[in-house]
């Protein structure tokens, strides 16, 4: 017999070992993330998985789901504190959408739709943040980088390279590369590693590939990120 | 910059990592030194650290950039840390720190251009009771004024070794002011030992049960229950008991003595005074639960106790206490390793303590797992509070019911307040846990008392209204700090500081913590500077309400709460700052054209928007 929870009142079947996510994706049940990947280890830092359990909140991506578990996920208050915290993603960072090659294959923009995000709401940051365009095929834009460590966990856990990784602090966080030099170009980054292809934003680019798919033929011109995530497009 | 050679720097590390084991949990440690002898971390070493503890660059560097006291651009030969608490402030910290950069020639934050001094603000050193304080090249400095200043500026002109300045500019006192079962009476070394080993480690764990002992460093969770959780994880995985066999090289007893809350430093009088009763504590604890090996993980600004604390280590390992065959039992091996923090408060979190002590940045972990199941090296470890290893001390000794006899039904035995603030006498107070507010403002001679941070920024603010209330899990729980304000403070000052402390000490890890404090900062700035409205104190209110509920760890989740409180007790302190606006823009246009106007040097009205 299979151990359930329910998610929003319907009945979701797991797994031992399986998360609150991985039940809900199985089921065809979307819960907007960015920092989650279900070919990695849960991280669970962005909290825009964020969902009730019997009362309390915590990140459904981590949390092991347990038999008879009441999740509430896709309500009103959750929602609104998810598009906060997506508001939060653009300000802190230098997120220029229509000058982005990613825009329409963004998971952060694609997120930021699905949410019903209109304005950034907080004044932006401005920081400054480096560009690197020092690797021969693969462009790294800090200012769209979220500290999502899905580069660093496929380059470390798929590459077996470690190349990436995260230095500073707080709000001065940033993503660091494995050279003395701090350059990309001088890592043993190739192009064809996991890490280059799943960064969630436009953070980390393939040279040379600007705009081979025009605007208007991308993922998320067609289908929501819920859709994408869950198969549900496809039906 | 300065320039190093690859073979100085290759001279420079081999006697620190002849001092270290070849192993990543050494990193900090190792970082530590060369920051000491370096005034930095330079590429160069990062490139051999990384060498040889084959690890990637990149975590090496990802741990350099964490730690406040660490630093990959050089610091003065000299560096001073300014400590930031509220109640430094209150001291003239701000007035003293610019006294000290005008005599150097240097601007605060920035290193004087012969590199010789650099000037800076630090989270609370914990020393508020001898404020304001500093740190130079990590030795404390207290009771700072000009006279003080004026001396130091000179010791530094003159290039003296900080190891030559006069030694009363070090002094820190212990300024405990009211004793109790803790502090009051005498404690001999070996005595809680022998009382556990005649008694057996099960009967030990019932009477720390029976004393109903809560955890001091501010969760307040029962000790005994964390240890038999420990203590479960070991039967479940090993199928056996473990009670009284002991010598299981991999489970681990941690002392958490980071110590970072501002405005708490009775850790810092327990360590300096009481470390017998504290190293004891953790014996008692690896009994227990079958622990053969304890770290002590001492926050970077109480470095200069280290040298005492290994001598009383190394003392008790005479005396048969620690180390091999304790007491002459030859199934019962513990000994205690001391690390080192390098200045960030939420590595007191006790997943990111472990995180640091394995040479790692200090995140927070995902839980569940739990260290108590999976903690240092993933196996299972029980982090407990300085003072909290001090009670259980007692407690084998005297046993549960005797500490339960004390204080209120859920909060039993005693509590160490650290007091500082607007009072005659600020120190250390042990008190009974039930004592009234009232009660503690009259015997620290608080002068016209308005407000009290009890438990620091991540605890409670109460307003005069409030001083009835108890200290005590029931009603105020605390980790210790109790600061005190009195009428001509202005709160919103004290909620603005605490807020810049959640926004510097923040990890990064999680989005509404990370971005939360630092909008939090930029608002509370906002209306500091003259230009907040009534919206962004709802935004507050939002903001805090996200902290609190999506945040990953316990700093994200608390670090709303000087706000809100304030808001909600000393509402008039926001609205007085307040403009009659519904808006005001963040972009302070005219403020832009500044830069402009400084680089042209016009200030007539046309310069001006
Ligand atoms: C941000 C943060 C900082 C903390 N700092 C400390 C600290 O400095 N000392 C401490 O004992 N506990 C601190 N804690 C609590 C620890 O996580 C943990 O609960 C405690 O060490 C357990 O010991 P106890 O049961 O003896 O209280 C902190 C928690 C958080 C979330
Ligand atoms: S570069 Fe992309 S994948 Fe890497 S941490 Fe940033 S957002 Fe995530
Ligand atoms: S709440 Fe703050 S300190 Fe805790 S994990 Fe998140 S960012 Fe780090
Ligand atoms: S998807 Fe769970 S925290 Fe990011």
């Amino acid at each position: 017999m299979s151990k359930t929870i329910t998610i929003d009142g319907l009945t979701v079947p797991f797994r031992e070992g399986q998360t609150i996510m991985d039940a809900a994706l199985s089921a065809g049940v979307y819960i907007p993330h960015l920092c989650h990947n279900p070919e990695f280890k849960p991280h669970g830092s962005c909290k825009l998985c964020t969902v009730n359990v019997n009362g309390r909140n915590v990140a459904s991506c981590t949390l092991p789901a347990v038999e008879g578990q009441q999740v509430l996920s896709d309500i009103a208050e959750l929602n609104a504190e998810r598009l906060a915290l997506t508001q939060m993603l653009f300000v802190e960072g230098n997120h220029l959408c229509p000058a982005c090659e990613k825009s329409g294959n963004c998971q952060l923009q694609a997120v930021a739709y699905y949410l019903g995000m209109m304005s950034p709401h907080y004044n932006h940051f401005y920081p400054q943040r480096e560009a690197d365009a020092s690797h021969p095929d693969v462009m790294l834009d800090r200012n769209r980088c979220i500290y999502c460590e899905l580069c660093v966990r496929a380059s470390r856990e798929v590459d077996g390279k470690n190349v990436f990784g995260l230095s500073g602090r707080g709000i001065k966080t940033i993503l660091a590369v494995n050279s003395a030099s701090g350059l990309l170009g001088d890592t043993d980054l190739a192009v064809t590693d996991k890490a280059v292809q799943v960064c969630p934003t436009g953070a980390i680019l393939v040279k040379r590939r600007g705009f081979t798919v025009p605007i208007g033929q991308r993922v998320f011109d067609h289908l929501t990120i819920k859709d994408l995530q869950t198969g549900g497009g496809h039906e | 910059m300065q320039q190093f050679e690859f073979s100085d720097i290759s001279r420079m590390l081999t006697p620190i990592f002849a001092r270290h084991d070849v192993d990543a949990s050494r990193l900090l440690q190792v970082l530590l030194e060369v920051q000491d002898a370096c005034h930095f971390i330079p590429s160069e070493a990062i490139d051999q650290i990384a060498a040889h503890f084959d690890v990637p660059r990149v975590n090496v560097e990802g741990v350099a950039g964490f730690y406040s006291f660490l630093s990959t651009r050089p610091v003065g030969e000299y560096r001073i840390l300014f400590s930031d608490n509220i109640t430094d402030q209150m001291l003239g910290k701000d007035e003293l720190m610019l006294y000290l950069c005008n005599k150097l020639w240097v601007e605060p934050g920035k290193v004087s251009e012969d590199g010789l001094v650099s000037v800076a603000s630090t989270s609370c050193t914990g020393l508020c009771d001898q404020g304001p304080a500093a740190l130079v090249n990590g030795w404390p400095l207290t009771n700072l004024d000009r006279n003080r200043l004026d001396l130091i500026a000179e010791l530094i002109r003159s290039r003296k070794p900080v190891a030559d300045w006069p030694p009363m500019l070090f002094e820190v006192a212990d300024n405990i002011r009211r004793s109790d079962v803790l502090l009051g009476q005498p404690f001999e070394p070996g005595a809680a030992m022998r009382a556990t080993l005649a008694r057996g480690a099960k009967e030990t764990l019932a009477e720390v049960d029976k004393s109903n002992l809560r955890g001091r460093g501010g969760a307040g969770f029962k000790t005994a229950s964390k240890w038999s959780f420990c203590h479960a994880a070991i039967v479940e995985e090993e199928g056996s008991m473990i009670c009284d066999v002991g010598g299981h090289p991999e489970r681990y007893i941690v002392c958490n003595a980071d110590e970072g809350e501002p405005g708490t430093f009775k850790d810092r009088v327990l360590l300096n005074s009481y470390a017998d009763l504290v190293f004891e504590g953790m014996t008692v604890g690896a009994r227990v639960v079958g622990a053969s090996k304890g770290f002590l993980y001492l926050r970077g600004e109480y470095r200069y106790l280290l040298k005492q604390l290994e001598s009383v280590l190394q003392k008790r390992r005479e005396a048969g206490l620690l180390g091999d065959a304790i007491l002459g039992r030859a199934d019962f091996s513990f000994d205690i390793e001391i690390h080192l923090g390098a200045g960030a408060y939420i590595c007191g979190e006790e997943s990111a303590l472990i995180e640091s002590l394995e040479g790692r940045r200090g995140r927070p972990r995902n839980r569940p797992p739990f260290p108590v199941t999976h903690g240092y090296k993933g196996r299972p470890t029980v982090v407990d509070n300085v003072e909290t290893f001090a009670c259980v001390a007692k407690i084998a000794e005297r046993g549960g019911a005797w500490f339960a006899a004390m204080g209120t039904a859920q909060s039993t035995g005693t509590k160490l307040l650290s007091i500082s603030g607007d009072c005659a006498t600020p120190g250390i107070y042990e008190y009974p846990f039930g004592v009234t507010v009232r009660q503690i403002l009259a015997d620290c001679g608080a002068r016209e008392p308005y407000a009290v941070q009890v438990s620091g920024p991540s605890g409670t603010l109460i307003s005069w209204k409030e001083f009835d209330r108890r200290i005590a899990f029931e009603d105020l729980p605390t980790a210790g700090a109790f600061m005190v304000f009195q009428r001509k403070r202005d709160m919103f000052q004290t909620a603005r500081n605490f807020v810049h402390f959640f926004a510097h000490e923040s990890c990064g890890f999680c989005t509404p913590c990370r971005v939360g404090t630092e909008l939090q900062k930029k608002i509370m700035d906002k209306i500091a500077s003259g230009h907040g409205t009534a919206s962004d104190l709802e935004e507050m209110k939002s903001l805090g309400h996200i902290l609190k509920t999506m945040s990953h760890c316990g700093l994200g989740s608390s670090a709303a709460n000087p706000v809100l409180d304030t808001l909600e007790k000393f509402p008039d302190v926001y609205v007085r700052k307040l403009k009659a606006l519904a808006f005001e823009p963040a972009f302070d246009l005219d403020g832009a054209l500044e830069t402009a106007r400084k680089m042209t040097g016009r200030d007539d009205d046309w310069a001006h928007l």
